[in-house]
């Protein structure tokens, strides 16, 4: 690693206040950033950890919303969320123990990758990411591979999800790193249904439009029969082809409508 | 770059050090506080082999910073035994030898006892489930499961017969 100071803030105030300046890099559970800093991939000057700071921890439930602080960690969300238990489920099976009591939601969905699970789950529940400034739907946060709509020294205080009537997250492993192969969260809610991709395309997560128009109209594996996701722009490398990517997308859409029930 | 003051207690003892912001919290334990059960595998959260508990949750003390340490409750392999007398799981890794180089040894000891405080009764798929980040190059963890799952099941019946 490259020197850096190391910044240990106990408000959001303060943290956005340490954040100033070009080479300030907030601080999460630093199972992504820490590696990276190893690596000499990045040399923030400044470190500023989010980890001391109460008003962003935690997990509570209120009126068909389940709100978690940005600097909760999976193993907290995967303990807390029983209110929305797909969630729980997902926030359960991220990496192995070590990596979820570290780990924190704002970092994962600030880092963005394109195989994480959280955006997955951010963008089929049409959560809202509450920063230090302003509201983000989730619909507008993500900007393709490791982009996002946050600016510099933004943080990521809180996500808001509104819990559906049905959901179900279904993970297809790729089993030595535990990210998705590919990911699918689906949500059925009053609105209609959302499916969101993680894993598969070369522009991050995304819905997928055709499966949501079918099962807002039918709400079953069957309806899915016959469509299918074009392996174009998916990623593929030593574990998985684009077109086997885009077969699973569509295997694992109809799983989690069956789970979801 | 000046150095961090760190108060933090190890396996109960009260310990304060010094340290660049750049060391990692296993290079405090091996390094500056001469606890070097906990081993540097990868240094990128995928091995295992430096798992030791903070506040009692198993991490990867490779990507946990020193100074993070402040105020936590550090727990390593060398707080595991009695003095002399090993850990059950220890007893059942020798019996099993569920072990043949040794450098997963540690995290797997520290993770599974983490594991079965939590869990007295796991099943051998969340036995497995919980080691996922734990590598090992020797076994082929057939022997770990099994010295765990054995220990599991000393630990119930000595505290059946107890209660």
């Amino acid at each position: 690693m490259y020197e850096f100071e190391f910044e240990t803030p106990a408000t959001v105030a303060d943290a956005v206040a340490a954040l100033q300046g070009d080479e300030a890099q907030a601080l999460g559970g630093g199972q992504t950033l820490l590696p990276t800093m190893k690596q000499r991939l990045a040399s923030p000057s400044r470190l500023v950890s989010l980890s001391g700071i109460a008003e962003m921890s935690g997990v509570s439930a209120d009126a068909g919303t389940v709100s978690i602080g940005g600097a909760t960690t999976h193993g907290a969300v995967a303990a807390g969320a029983g209110a929305y238990p797909a969630l729980a489920d997902l926030a359960g099976h991220i990496g192995d123990p070590a990596v979820r009591n570290r780990g924190t939601i704002g970092g994962s969905l600030a880092n963005n990758d394109p195989s994480a699970d959280y955006p997955a789950a951010a963008l089929a529940s049409g959560a809202t990411i509450v920063t230090n400034a302003r509201e983000i739907a989730a619909d507008d946060f993500f900007d393709g591979m490791f982009g996002t709509a946050l600016n510099e020294g933004e943080i990521i205080t809180r996500v808001n999800f509104p819990v559906p009537e049905a959901a179900n997250y279904q993970k297809f492993l790729q089993p030595a790193s535990r990210f998705a192969l590919v990911g699918v969260f689906v949500a059925r809610t009053s609105d209609g249904v959302r499916v969101a991709v993680t894993g598969a395309s070369e522009t991050g997560v995304h819905r997928w439009s055709e499966a949501e128009a079918a099962l807002s109209a039918n709400f079953s594996a069957s309806a899915l029969e016959g469509l299918a996701v074009d392996a174009d722009g998916m990623i593929s490398d030593l574990h998985g082809s684009g077109a086997y990517r885009a077969h699973l997308v569509a295997v694992l859409t109809k799983r989690a409508v069956m789970a979801a029930g | 770059m000046s150095k961090i003051h760190v108060t933090t207690s190890v396996n109960g003892d009260a310990v304060e050090f010094l340290c660049d912001p750049r060391e990692t919290l296993l290079d405090v334990l091996r390094d500056r506080l001469g606890l070097t059960g906990a081993k540097e595998g990868c240094g990128t959260g995928d091995c295992g082999a430096c798992t030791i508990t903070l506040d009692g949750r198993v991490v990867c003390s490779c990507l946990v910073l020193g100074a993070e340490a402040e105020g936590r409750e550090v727990g390593t392999i060398e707080g595991i035994a009695n003095g002399e007398e090993l850990h059950p799981l220890q007893r059942k890794f020798i019996e099993h030898a569920a072990l043949q180089c040794g450098i997963c040894t540690p995290g797997i000891l520290v993770a599974t006892k983490a594991l079965l405080e939590k869990n007295p009764d796991p099943t051998e798929t969340e036995v497995r489930y919980w080691l996922a980040g734990n590598l090992c190059r020797c076994t082929g963890y057939d022997k770990i499961i099994r010295a765990v799952m054995d220990t599991a099941a000393e630990l119930r019946s000595e505290s059946k017969e107890l209660s």
